[in-house]
C-alpha cells in the first residue's frame, strides 16, 4: 500500500479543481483511501489522514468517521499525534457525541505528562470543549494545576478552572483555596487569567463577590503599577504596557465597585488617573478609556469622575475614528437614563452622527436621539429626525416613525403641530409606518376636536397628491367619512379653506376603492366612509348606488359590508343617522407604544371583533350586562364615562352587528355610534326635576326623547353649586334597575363653580324598552373645601312622561 | 468570545472556532450569516456590527476577513486589538503571513491560537512568550524520515 499522499500535496491537488463537482471527485477518492487506510489501523500515516480530514472538513465535507482515529491519535505517544489528535477533537468532536466521554482518561493522563507541552494540550481540549460530565472528573486535577508553580501551566489551569465553573457551577468552591496568592504572580499570563477566573467566580456568586472585595487594593495597586511603569517590551502595545490586562482589571474592578460604597472610594483615584493619562492616539487607548467609562458608571462614583466619564464619551463622539464614534454612542444610550443632563449637552453632536454614512452609527444615532428628546427640545429635535426620516434606508423607516410617534404623543407642543408632524410621517414615510399605529392616530385625531377641519383638509389634499402609501389612506379615508361635512362646509380657521364640493370628495372616495394601489384593508375603510357621508352629504342617491354595486364584489369583506350598508338603506334607513353619527372622543386605554398592539379596557368583551384589525373592541354592551340590580342593592358599578371603541374597526363593528340583521339590532349598535352633539331631538315638553339637593350641590334633570327611538330618554344633568367653593373633580355616576340600559356622556367639566357661577353638564341616555318605571341610583365624588366628599342618592321622582 | 473564523473575499472558510457547543448546521449556518454580513459591508463602515445578540468585530487583513463574535458587556475596541494580536502572531511565526501559510499550514495557526486563546478568553497577553511555546512545541514534533522543506523552512511533517 502506497504511503498515503501528503498533507500539503493534497490541498495543492484540491485547489487545482476547477469545478466544484470536480473538488468533490477529488475529495471522494481522498476519503475513500483515508477510510481503507483507517481501516488497517496504520499507526504510522493516521496523524497525516487525520490532518487531511481535518482539512476537507474546514471546505464543508463530512469528516465524523475520522472521530475514533482522533482518540487513538490523542492515546498515542508520539507529540506530533497528540497534537493532531487533540486539535481534530477539538474540531470534530463537541459533547453531542459519544465519542466524546472516552477522552477523559486520555486527558487525565496527560494532564499529568511529564512533558508541560503536552499537559498544556489538554488543559486546552479540556477548557475548549470539556462537558459537564468530563469536568466533574477532571476538576481535581485542574485544581491541582492551579497551585503549581509553572506559570505556563497554571495560566492554562486557570482558564480551564473558568470553563469547568461555566459548565458545572457547583464545583466553583472548590477553586477558592486555589486563588489565594494568584494576583502576587509576577507572570502577566497568569495574572491575566487569574482576574478572569475571579470575575467568573464573582459574577456568578454574591458571596465570591463579598469574599475578593477584599482585593481591591491589591488590583487598584497592580493597575498602578501598569500604568506608571515604563517601557517593557513583552507586553507593550503602541506604548501602553499590557493594555489586555489593564481592560481586564477595570473590568473586574466594576463588579467589585457596583452598590458598594467603600470599593468605589478605593477605586476613584486609580480611576481618574487612567481617564485623564491615557494615551488617546489609537485604538489601545481608547480601549482603555473605554473600559474605564464603563467602569466609572457602572460603581458608585462621585459626580465630579462621572462629568469626566460623559466628557470622555463627548470626545469620542467628536473622533475621526468610526468605531470610537460607534462605541461612544452605546456608551451614551446605556447612561442617557441615568445622567440625562449630562448627555443632553452633547445633543448637537449625537444629532449630527444622524448623517453619518455608516449604518450602524445611524442606528444608535437615531436611538440615541429618540431618548433625548424632552419637552424642551422638541421642536428643534423633531425637525433633526424627521429630516432623517425623508432621507434614511427603508431599513430605519419604521423604526423611525414609530419613535416619532412616540416622541410626538408625550411632548407634543400643540394640537396643530402635533397633527402636522403626524401628517409629515405618513406623507413621507406611509408605507412603512406599523400597522398599529392607523388606530392610533385616528384616536389621536378624534381627541383633538378643534382641529377635525385643519385635519380632514390636509388629508384630503395629501390624497389628492399620493394614494400609494396605505396607513395614510387609511387615516385620511376613515377622517373624511367621520368629518367630510367640514370638509365641504369650507370653514378651517388654521389655514386657507378649500372648496371642495361633495361630488369631488365621493370622486376621491370611490378613486381609493377601484385603485390597484389600495389594499383589501383601505378598501374596507373606504366604503365605510362613502357610507358614512351618506348622512353628512346630501348625495345619498350616489353613495346609494356605490354601495349597490360592491354588493357583488368579489372581495368577501367588502361585499358584506356594502350588503349590510345597503340593508341599512333599505330596511333600516330610520337607524341609519344615529348609527352614522360621530365618533365620540376616545378614552386612552393602555399606553400607545409604538410596538405594542392596542388594547382596549379589559372589562370589554372581545365578542365582537372585526377580524381584520389585532385591537378588541370594546363592549359597551356589556356595561348593560354590568349594571346593578337595583332590587338587590349592592354598591354602585362604576360606569365608564365614555366608551373605549375602536374606530378603526368601526365599519368593522357595524358589519358584524348587522351580521344577523334581526331587530334585536343590538341597541349594541345603537350605543357604539354614540351621539356627541348634534342630534336632532323631537321635543318632547316633559318638565324638568331636580334630582338632589344636598350641602350646596344641587342636580337637575331636563329631558328630551331621543329621535328616533322613543324608548330613549336623553337625560340632561345640570350640577351646579351655590357654596363658597369650588367643587373639582366632580364626577357623577348613575345606575339603573337591569331592565334598563343607561349609558353616560362625558361631562363638560369636572368642577362645579362656587356660588352658582356655572353649571356641570352631562347627558344620559335610558333606554327603557319594557316601559318599566324608572328608578335612578346616583353616586357623587367631588372635593370640596380641601376634603373628598362622596354620597348615594337614590332618584324615584321620575315625571311618568320620561318612561312611559 | 464565541467564536472567531477567518474567511476570504470569497467567502471561503479558511479558519473556525468555537468557543461554545454548537451543532455543525447551527455552524454552518452562523458562517453562511457572517460570510454574507460582512462581505456586504461598505469599505469605510465601521468594524462592529450587531448580531442577534452578539456584537461581531471584524477586520481585514490583505485578502483575509477576521470575524470575532463577542458578548454584549464586551469591549469592542479591545477585540479589535485581539484580532490585531493574532495577525501579529501569525506574522512573527510565518514570517510576513498572506492567506496561503494559512491555507496550507492550517494546523499551525490552530497551534498558535490555542496558545493565545482558551475558551473564548486571553491565555496569553506576551506575544514573545507565546512565540516561545510555539516553537519549544515545535521542536517535539518528531521528525519523519524523509521530508520536504517548503519554501519558508518549516518542516514538513505530514
Amino acid at each position: 500500500m502506497p504511503a498515503p499522499i501528503r498533507l500539503r500535496e493534497l490541498i495543492r491537488t484540491i485547489r487545482t479543481a476547477r469545478t466544484q463537482a470536480e473538488e468533490r471527485e477529488m475529495i471522494q477518492k481522498e476519503c475513500a483511501a483515508i477510510r481503507s487506510s483507517f481501516r488497517e489501523e496504520d499507526n504510522t500515516y493516521r496523524c497525516r489522514n487525520v490532518a487531511k480530514l481535518l482539512y476537507m472538513h474546514m471546505l464543508g465535507y463530512p469528516a465524523h468517521f475520522g472521530q475514533l482515529e482522533c482518540l487513538k491519535l490523542i492515546a498515542s505517544q508520539k507529540f506530533t499525534d497528540k497534537r493532531i489528535g487533540y486539535l481534530g477533537a477539538m474540531l470534530l468532536l463537541d459533547e453531542r457525541q459519544d465519542v466524546h466521554l472516552l477522552m477523559t482518561n486520555c486527558i487525565k493522563n496527560d494532564l499529568n505528562h511529564s512533558t508541560q507541552y503536552v499537559q498544556g494540550l489538554a488543559l486546552c481540549t479540556l477548557g475548549c470543549m470539556g462537558s459537564s460530565e468530563m469536568c466533574r472528573d477532571l476538576a481535581g486535577e485542574v485544581e491541582k494545576l492551579l497551585k503549581t508553580s509553572n506559570s505556563y501551566l497554571r495560566k492554562k489551569a486557570a482558564l480551564c478552572a473558568v470553563h469547568v465553573i461555566r459548565k458545572v457551577p457547583e464545583l466553583m468552591e472548590m477553586f477558592l483555596p486555589a486563588t489565594k496568592n494568584l494576583l502576587s504572580e509576577k507572570n502577566h499570563g497568569v495574572l491575566h487569567t487569574s482576574v478572569v477566573l475571579l470575575t467568573e467566580m464573582c459574577e456568578r456568586s454574591p458571596d465570591m463577590l463579598a469574599h475578593f472585595r477584599k482585593l481591591v487594593p491589591q488590583l487598584v495597586r497592580i493597575l498602578k503599577n501598569l500604568i506608571m511603569s515604563g517601557y517593557s517590551p513583552e507586553h507593550d502595545v503602541s506604548g501602553i504596557s499590557d493594555p489586555f490586562l489593564q481592560v481586564r482589571i477595570l473590568r473586574l474592578l466594576r463588579i467589585l465597585g457596583k452598590g458598594d460604597d467603600d470599593s468605589s472610594e478605593a477605586m476613584n483615584d486609580i480611576l481618574a488617573q487612567v481617564a485623564t493619562n491615557t494615551e488617546t492616539s489609537k485604538n489601545v487607548g481608547n480601549a482603555i478609556l473605554y473600559e474605564t467609562v464603563l467602569t466609572i458608571m457602572d460603581i458608585k462614583s462621585e459626580s465630579g469622575l462621572r462629568v469626566l466619564a460623559i466628557n470622555i464619551l463627548g470626545r469620542f463622539l467628536l473622533n475621526n475614528d468610526k468605531n470610537i464614534r460607534y462605541v461612544a454612542l452605546t456608551s451614551l444610550l446605556k447612561t442617557v437614563q441615568t445622567d440625562h443632563n449630562a448627555v443632553q449637552r452633547h445633543r448637537s453632536t449625537i444629532v449630527d452622527c444622524l448623517k453619518d454614512l455608516d449604518v450602524s452609527i445611524k442606528r444608535r444615532a437615531m436611538e440615541l436621539s429618540f431618548a433625548l428628546v424632552n419637552g424642551n427640545n422638541i421642536r428643534g429635535m423633531m425637525k433633526e429626525l424627521l429630516y432623517f426620516l425623508d432621507s434614511c434606508d427603508p431599513e430605519f423607516k419604521a423604526d423611525c416613525a414609530s419613535g416619532v410617534f412616540l416622541a410626538a404623543e408625550k411632548y407634543a407642543p400643540s394640537k396643530r403641530w402635533h397633527i402636522d408632524t403626524i401628517m409629515r410621517v405618513l406623507t413621507t414615510a406611509g408605507s412603512y409606518v406599523r400597522d398599529d399605529s392607523v388606530p392610533n392616530l385616528i384616536q389621536l385625531i378624534t381627541n383633538s376636536v378643534e382641529m377635525h377641519a385643519y385635519t380632514v383638509q390636509r388629508l384630503y389634499k395629501a390624497l389628492l397628491d399620493d394614494i400609494s402609501q396605505q396607513p395614510l389612506v387609511q387615516v385620511a379615508s376613515w377622517c373624511i367619512g367621520e368629518y367630510g361635512d367640514l370638509l365641504i362646509s369650507g370653514q378651517c380657521e388654521e389655514e386657507e379653506p378649500i372648496q371642495v364640493t361633495e361630488d369631488e370628495v365621493l370622486d376621491v372616495l370611490e378613486g381609493l376603492l377601484v385603485s390597484n394601489l389600495s389594499s383589501p384593508v383601505t378598501r374596507g375603510y373606504s366604503l365605510t366612509a362613502i357610507m358614512k357621508l351618506s348622512t353628512r352629504f346630501s348625495s345619498v342617491n350616489r353613495i346609494k348606488k356605490v354601495v349597490s354595486i360592491y354588493g357583488s364584489s368579489i372581495d368577501v369583506e367588502l361585499q358584506q359590508r356594502a350588503v349590510e350598508y345597503n340593508a341599512l338603506f333599505k330596511k333600516y334607513d330610520h337607524m341609519r343617522p344615529a348609527l352614522l353619527e360621530r365618533m365620540p372622543i376616545m378614552e386612552k386605554t393602555a399606553s400607545n407604544g409604538p410596538t405594542e398592539i392596542v388594547q382596549t379596557n379589559g372589562e370589554a368583551e372581545p365578542s365582537v371583533v372585526e377580524p381584520k384589525h389585532p385591537p378588541p373592541v370594546g363592549q359597551p354592551a356589556s356595561q348593560g350586562n354590568d349594571l346593578l340590580d337595583l332590587l338587590g342593592g349592592n354598591d354602585v358599578p362604576v360606569i365608564p364615562t365614555t366608551m373605549p371603541t375602536k374606530p378603526a374597526s368601526a365599519g368593522g363593528e357595524l358589519l358584524d352587528l348587522l351580521g344577523d340583521l334581526s331587530l334585536g339590532l343590538s341597541l349594541m349598535a345603537f350605543y357604539l355610534f354614540d351621539l356627541f352633539k348634534t342630534v336632532n331631538f323631537l321635543s318632547t315638553g316633559i318638565p324638568p326635576m331636580t334630582a338632589y339637593n344636598k350641602n350646596g350641590l344641587k342636580i337637575d334633570f331636563t329631558f328630551e326623547r331621543a329621535n328616533p327611538n322613543p324608548n330613549v330618554a336623553v337625560i340632561t344633568i345640570h350640577a351646579s353649586n351655590s357654596t363658597e367653593a369650588d367643587m373639582t373633580d366632580f364626577v357623577f355616576q348613575a345606575a339603573v334597575p337591569k331592565t334598563f340600559q343607561l349609558q353616560l356622556l362625558s361631562p363638560s367639566s369636572n368642577v362645579v363653580p362656587a356660588l352658582n357661577q356655572g353649571t356641570v353638564t352631562q347627558v344620559i341616555r335610558v333606554l327603557n324598552q319594557q316601559k318599566q318605571q324608572l328608578r335612578m341610583r346616583i353616586k357623587l365624588t367631588y372635593i370640596h373645601k380641601g376634603s373628598a366628599v362622596q354620597d348615594l342618592a337614590e332618584v324615584n321622582n321620575f315625571p311618568p312622561q320620561s318612561w312611559q | 468570545m464565541r467564536f472567531l473564523l477567518l474567511f476570504s473575499r470569497q467567502g471561503k472558510l479558511r479558519l473556525q472556532k468555537w468557543f461554545t457547543p454548537i451543532t455543525e448546521r447551527e455552524k454552518k449556518k452562523i458562517i453562511r450569516d457572517m460570510t454574507t454580513l460582512v462581505l456586504a459591508r461598505q469599505p469605510r463602515s465601521c468594524n462592529f456590527l450587531q448580531w442577534k445578540d452578539l456584537k461581531i468585530i471584524y477586520k481585514r487583513y490583505a485578502s483575509l476577513y477576521f470575524c470575532l463574535a463577542v458578548e454584549n458587556q464586551e469591549n469592542e475596541l479591545l477585540a479589535l486589538e485581539v484580532i490585531h494580536r493574532y495577525v501579529e502572531l501569525l506574522d512573527k511565526y510565518f514570517g510576513n503571513v498572506c492567506e496561503l501559510d494559512i491555507i496550507f499550514n492550517f494546523e499551525k495557526a490552530y497551534f498558535i491560537l490555542d496558545e493565545f486563546l482558551m475558551g473564548g478568553e486571553i491565555q496569553e497577553t506576551s506575544k514573545q512568550m507565546v512565540n516561545r511555546c510555539i516553537e519549544a512545541s515545535d521542536m517535539l514534533q518528531e521528525v519523519r524520515s524523509t521530508h520536504i522543506k517548503s519554501n519558508n523552512g518549516l518542516k514538513s511533517e505530514f
